[in-house]
């Protein structure tokens, strides 16, 4: 059985090599129990690092251009990266539901 | 009893830097504990939304004694001023796992999702939201978590659950007795309590009821604070700790854009709080504000 892990660095620029500033991860295998506030140091330094430890990146947030009037607000983090790795999954032997 | 004493320049300017000021063991232990009994109890009693602080808490209970403390009247008056009004309050109790097995609690919950309280709020007024932490709290009791410079980023609050981790997240650890004071607008949650105490936690938000200019003692504002210093090409480190250094402080979380971004917002946020559309920092608004008149050349040569 394939299931999906899923990583979301989100970086300093847009460029997949600046420093990663934030991250969460999401397991599609049921045996990783992740939470808000559970890792102080990234698994990664970078965006790229990740792509050489084999995840495969298949979303980026897009650029888009300031709304008049709203040029100097912030708000939401500006540059997140999608990275997924299929892994295989004894369901049998895991325990996990199909 | 504590000291009365009204926030300083300085320390006003961190908390428009960073959203927050900690004070550790501000609250004496029989204050705290009277708390805890009167928690354990089920004796924090409601108040109406838009009650007056002054009004809010009945005379012998831990809030009122609380709220009149000294120190925490100069913290008040210093951000919110006189007269706030209780926006509410919460009682937060996390069981430890001792607590969680003998109530027979077999999935413990896990940390709150980052969020920001209350919903999409542009005002340049703020409220205040004050954290008591009436024991001490270990890394491992899960207190609060919260990211020092996220307060004046326009965000609707869970909307960030999906950030689990974000570089410069603080967690609470303190003595019994501690106040952290927070801007509305802090990103924060609650932590996974791992350990075998209960974790109390109450807060208390405040809204103010006059412009909140000037409040703080500003007998240490100097000509000197509103000068400004050569930029980006500094030959000898600065002094850490006048008001360009402490509202331009960068923090790890933030984007190569973003930052400035972030100093401009706070620059606007101080200029309110001093009442003064003139004050900058490090030139991030003179800059963006210099709109010279179009210079109409002569055709007569007069």
């Amino acid at each position: 059985m394939k299931r999906q892990n899923v990583l979301v660095l989100y970086l300093g620029d847009s460029a997949l090599d600046s420093a990663v500033i934030a991250w969460s991860y999401w397991d599609g295998t049921g045996t990783v129990w992740r939470m808000a506030g559970d890792e102080n140091e990234a698994p990664y330094p970078t965006g790229i690092a990740a792509l050489r430890d084999g995840w495969r990146l298949f979303q980026t947030s897009q650029l888009i251009p300031h709304y008049p009037g709203t040029e100097t607000q912030t708000s939401y983090l500006k540059y997140e990266f999608l990275f997924e790795q299929i892994v295989d999954v004894d369901v049998a032997a895991e325990g996990v539901a199909p | 009893m504590s000291e009365y004493r009204k926030l300083s320049t300085k320390e006003v300017a961190r908390f428009a830097a960073r959203g927050h000021l900690m004070f550790e063991g501000l609250i004496g232990d029989d204050l705290n504990q009277k708390y805890i009994d009167e928690a354990g109890a089920g004796g924090v009693a409601e108040v109406a939304a838009g009650t007056p602080l002054a009004d809010a808490y009945a005379p012998g209970t831990s809030l009122h004694a609380l709220v009149n403390e000294p120190a925490v009247r100069g913290i008040l008056d210093s951000l919110v001023g006189p007269g706030p009004l209780v926006d509410h309050h919460f009682v937060h109790l996390t069981l430890g796992r001792t607590q969680r097995e003998s109530f027979g609690i077999a999935n413990p919950m896990p940390s709150q999702h980052w969020h920001q309280d209350s919903t999409i709020d542009t005002r340049a007024a703020f409220d205040v939201q004050i954290m008591w932490y009436p024991h001490e709290v270990t890394l491992e009791m899960g207190g609060t978590r919260y990211l020092p410079g996220s307060h004046l980023r326009i965000v609707s609050e869970a909307a960030i659950g999906r950030y689990q981790n974000i570089r410069g997240q603080r967690h609470v650890v303190c003595p019994a007795g501690s106040l952290l004071v927070l801007h509305h607008g802090m990103w924060h949650g609650g932590g996974f309590n791992a350990s075998d105490t209960t974790r109390h936690m109450v807060k208390i938000r405040l809204n103010p009821t006059v412009p909140q200019q000037r409040l703080w003692d500003t007998s240490d504002i100097t000509p000197a604070d509103r000068a400004q210093r050569s930029i980006f090409w500094q030959l000898a480190a600065r002094e850490a700790d006048d008001l360009h250094d402490i509202l331009c402080e960068y923090q790890p979380w933030f984007e190569a854009d973003t930052a400035r971004l972030e100093f401009v917002n706070r620059v606007r946020f101080f200029r309110y709080l001093l009442g003064d559309d003139t004050f900058d920092a490090d030139y991030w608004l003179t800059r963006i504000e210099n709109q010279p008149a179009r210079r109409v050349e002569s055709t007569t040569g007069s």
